[in-house]
């Protein structure tokens, strides 16, 4: 991570003029780079449901993600309505993501742009039944109608 | 440096009341993997995202030497609630 970081700000400091560049190396090595801030903030408003995991939801490099990937299957969440990001292939974003969450680790779940948790938060929601309705209020699955409910009760 | 079960505890009882406090080391002792149940009443009143904000900032320079960590917070009450069910 230390490395990642000093990378970044190198490279940030190679396009700053001189007079700002002490300045600038500084913050960027410090917290994350405007350029990556922006970055993060339109991807997770991609799609209704983002997830930033290690690996890919077919081949997850990490039980954490890999459950967090089963949750939302099992909620049938459509593709279509869902993008993940493997930080595992982006340093950048995976310093980068820690931080502009305020959350330590991987993976993380966003609804609607909106932070919802990691992998401990996604169980106990999906346990409770949380999950379920955040996902529908946000439109990411179809409401269970009311007759269907009772029919099946 | 890994970390040590007894420097979790001693972080977290340091800055929060603690009425009960499982830490449990899942690697195998290389002290890279966390699992933690905590229950104090700083949590009432407060969401479960908010809990596990409070114990990240709390435990900030350990968890970033960590691969994993896990926890799972209670208030005294949902405590006493839980060991009732599962009893």
């Amino acid at each position: 991570m230390f490395r990642t970081s000093l990378r970044s700000s190198i490279r940030l400091v190679s396009r700053s003029a001189p007079s700002t560049l002490l300045k600038s190396r500084l913050t960027a090595y410090r917290c994350l780079s405007d350029e990556a801030r922006s970055r993060i903030s339109s991807a997770i408003k991609e799609k209704p449901v983002v997830l930033f995991m290690k690996g890919t939801p077919e081949e997850p490099q990490c039980g954490f993600s890999r459950a967090v990937v089963q949750i939302l299957d099992l909620h049938q969440v459509p593709p279509e309505k869902m993008q993940t990001y493997n930080v595992l292939a982006d340093p950048e974003l995976r310093s980068g993501i820690k931080e502009f969450s305020e959350w330590p680790t991987v993976p993380q779940v966003y609804v609607n742009g909106e932070f919802v948790g990691g992998c401990d938060i996604l169980i106990g929601m999906h346990q409770s039944g949380e999950l379920e309705t955040l996902l529908e209020n946000n439109g990411v699955i179809p409401k269970i109608e009311e007759e269907a409910a009772t029919a099946t009760a | 440096m890994p970390i040590d079960t007894i420097a979790l505890e001693k972080a977290i009882k340091r800055a929060i009341p603690v009425t009960h406090l499982e830490i449990e080391d899942q690697s195998s002792g290389c002290g890279d993997n966390y699992a933690i149940v905590l229950v104090s009443e700083v949590f009432e009143k407060k969401t479960t995202l908010q809990r596990h904000r409070m114990v990240n900032e709390l435990l900030k320079d350990q968890i970033a030497q960590m691969h994993a960590f896990s926890q799972k917070t209670y208030t005294p009450k949902q405590w006493e609630e839980l060991q009732a069910k599962s009893s």
